[in-house]
């Protein structure tokens, strides 16, 4: 890109501004990166007054947990290689083996195999062969860096957080189905009719998305408790309690997400020129047929980047999830609420740090994969109004 | 396309939206309005204890609950007018701290305390967003090609994390012996504990909330650069524009839908606050509407959720938002007009 003369910034500015943006980049980062670094430690190391203690970590150490130098050398390679694979060879196999109807399905095969695959390399077949060679290379062998796995296991296995990452997947997953399902529909209907009803339509969404949630969690609350009694004349003897139950949730969750969503979806398909659809119409489609054999194919961006934020809402949820579901059927995010009340010991402490970055994990790997979606997503309700 | 069709497209949608938050709205209005008590009847009970000779008998007059023929208390609905509404607002002690001419009574009490919170939370958050988040557009959109793709994605991670998560993770730093709070002492050479006072708390929230919002913010504003008339710009200088001037004059002004836009989510983001409270764990000292609402719905120690009460703050937290987004919608509507003449 060339600049004309005039333009060109002095060093200067130009130094201010890549400043500015290296401190920006490291606030943005430090808080999420620094738990990360804790919830590995021993809860002496974790609270330790001095940095770099906490990055090293010596209390660690001598309990005998740490990483030698082989160990991060072997480590980072067959990490290197892992994401180098993912990126080059896994698309190839994938589009190979999947059959072309359900690309999508394919890709979600294939991430979980790759995912179970990294697992079993990772934390089971590399410290089996690391063990004997640390053993034998002496100084090299010997650990420098103290890391330990103790608090994800006390969080996954013995406080069974699984169950809550299991609700947590089951709630998430139910709310992107039902709202793009809802939500293409309508806002197909309303990107393709200028009438003045649709107009209102979305006024009338914009308005329900400035509602707080606790507002109308307030309305489902008693109605939720009671309804098996205030359900009793339609449904007889097996009318059900709402309450604790997590398709109920997802309900009210895609509820609360279908302003959002249809807002999106309506400015996605407003970009696809309607002529596609006339000429299908045209050749004796109905509208649904349309929408089904012409617009469906090209709208998949705009359905995965609405999707990716309906994921957003229904994982990050802490109010709904936590009043509307109760502690057998929990999700992820009210569950660490559940930390805070015996968070009596640093041991407590570090092991809700832990929880904390397993929940933060699947988001970081999300930005990772679908950061052009997001941006996408993000400047497509704003630019076009 | 017909009415016909456009309502087979839209119909789900919009009865998933009647019957999950305009419904809500109604029965929380009405719930408002009414209380729901358990039926209390006084029983003469005679409880006698062995004695030598005689039993000692004591009869005595109890309240309790009536109970149906299953064993469960029989509660009836009543319809107390805006009973509700005062024991959240209470009115007579308002008045009566006015009188006094006394701030700090008034922020004694739960619900004046929030809103002044929220208000606060709301309207000093927003320039900050806007502005650290034109801030880093700009240096993005100066930074050379290479890096801009590393610097989009760290600056999402604070807008995509779990909000609970993200105020907990600036909590853990500075909570009693957390590394921040540990450095800050070093420097100071004094003993500084950062959530034993509400207005420590509230600067930490205040970070937050900017640390957690500013990258939306950037990330829309750097699309609406791309698209600056670089003519405009160009013819600019050759007025004899200073940078800043240029920022001001024809930048900013291409920014405005954008920034109104920024404004108006972010109200009604903000307005909601709710998980900065439960991360910092701050309900000691700092609360907000939300948070209100959703402790009057918590079972307390006996298991009664003060579902009136939390309906009540409910409708008094919607108000709130409606005078809160009347200007910007106002403006958003003459400019809709303006366009569509």
């Amino acid at each position: 890109m060339s600049t004309s003369k005039a333009m060109q910034q002095s060093f200067a500015l130009r130094f201010s501004s890549g400043a500015f943006l290296a401190f920006w980049c490291l606030l943005a980062a430090f808080p999420i990166f620094w738990i990360a670094i804790m919830s590995f430690k021993s809860p002496v190391d974790a609270f330790a007054a001095s940095p770099w203690d906490v990055i090293t970590g010596p209390a660690t150490r001598a309990n005998g947990d740490g990483l030698s130098i082989l160990d991060i050398v072997l480590g980072l390679c067959v990490l290197y290689f892992a994401v180098r694979w993912a990126f080059t060879r896994l698309p190839e196999l994938v589009r190979h083996y999947c059959p072309p109807g359900i690309i999508a399905l394919g890709w979600i095969f294939g991430a979980l195999i790759y995912a179970i695959g990294f697992v079993l390399i990772f934390f089971g077949l590399l410290p089996l062969i690391l063990g004997p060679l640390n053993g034998l290379l002496g100084p090299l062998g010997t650990p420098v860096l103290g890391l330990t796995t103790e608090h994800y296991v006390a969080v996954w296995a013995e406080n069974e957080f699984y169950r809550n990452f299991l609700n947590s997947m089951l709630v998430t997953a139910g709310v992107v189905t039902v709202s793009l399902t809802v939500g293409t529909l309508a806002g197909y209907g309303l990107a393709r009719s200028g009438s003045d009803l649709a107009f209102w339509l979305l006024i009338l969404a914009l308005i329900f998305r400035a509602l707080p949630h606790s507002v109308l969690v307030a309305g489902y609350l008693p109605v939720f408790i009671n309804s098996s009694e205030i359900l009793a004349p339609i449904f007889g003897e097996g009318a059900p309690t709402l309450y604790g139950q997590p398709w109920a949730v997802i309900a009210v969750l895609v509820a609360i997400n279908q302003p959002f969503t249809i807002w999106m979806l309506r400015s996605f398909f407003q970009n696809i020129p309607a002529e596609l659809d006339e000429a299908a119409r045209v050749d004796g489609c109905s509208h649904f047929q349309a929408f089904r054999r012409v617009i469906m194919p090209v709208m998949w961006p705009g359905v995965i980047t609405t999707g990716l934020f309906s994921f957003l809402l229904g994982y990050n949820d802490f109010l709904v999830t936590s009043l509307l579901l109760d502690a057998q059927n929990q999700t992820m995010v009210p569950a660490i609420a559940g930390y805070f009340n015996r968070e009596t010991t640093t041991t407590d402490q570090v092991e809700a740090v832990a929880a904390a970055v397993s929940i933060t994990a699947p988001l970081f790997l999300l930005v990772m994969i679908f950061q052009r979606q997001i941006v996408s997503g993000l400047t497509a309700g704003a630019v076009k109004g | 396309m017909k009415f016909k069709t456009f309502a087979a497209f839209v119909g789900p949608s919009v009865f998933m939206m009647l019957l999950f938050i305009a419904a809500p709205l109604v029965s929380v209005l009405i719930q408002s309005f009414q209380v729901t008590q358990p039926i209390l009847e006084q029983v003469e009970v005679e409880t006698c204890t062995p004695g030598f000779l005689t039993q000692t008998c004591v009869t005595e007059v109890k309240t309790v609950p009536v109970l149906d023929e299953n064993g469960a208390t029989v509660t009836e609905t009543r319809w107390v007018g805006l009973q509700s509404y005062q024991n959240v607002l209470q009115m007579n002690k308002v008045w009566e701290a006015v009188g006094n001419g006394s701030w700090n009574d008034i922020m004694q009490i739960d619900f004046w305390k929030a809103l002044r919170f929220t208000l606060t939370f709301t309207l000093l958050t927003l320039p900050l967003v806007i502005g650290v988040g034109l801030a880093i557009a700009l240096a993005v959109n100066n930074a050379t090609r290479a890096i801009r793709g590393p610097v989009i994605f760290i600056s999402l991670l604070p807008f995509i994390i779990t909000p609970v998560i993200g105020a907990l993770s600036i909590y853990w730093l500075f909570v009693g012996d957390g590394i921040l709070t540990a450095m800050l002492e070093r420097w100071t050479g004094t003993n500084i504990s950062m959530f034993a006072q509400g207005w420590t708390i509230e600067i930490l929230m205040y970070f937050f909330q900017v640390w957690h919002v500013a990258p939306f913010a950037f990330v829309i504003f750097y699309a609406g650069l791309q698209t600056v008339n670089m003519d405009t710009l160009e013819s600019a200088v050759i007025d004899g524009a200073s940078r800043w001037e240029r920022l001001r004059h024809v930048i900013v002004p291409h920014l405005m839908p954008l920034i109104i836009f920024i404004a108006l989510i972010h109200l009604m983001d903000t307005y909601r606050a709710f998980e900065v409270i439960v991360g910092f764990r701050s309900q000691a000292h700092v609360i907000s509407l939300q948070w209100l609402t959703y402790d009057f719905m918590t079972p307390d120690d006996a298991g009664n959720r003060a579902i009136s009460r939390a309906s009540a703050s409910a409708m008094l937290t919607m108000i709130g938002i409606v005078f809160l987004l009347i200007l910007p919608l106002r403006r958003t509507w003459r400019d809709h007009k303006g366009s569509a003449h």
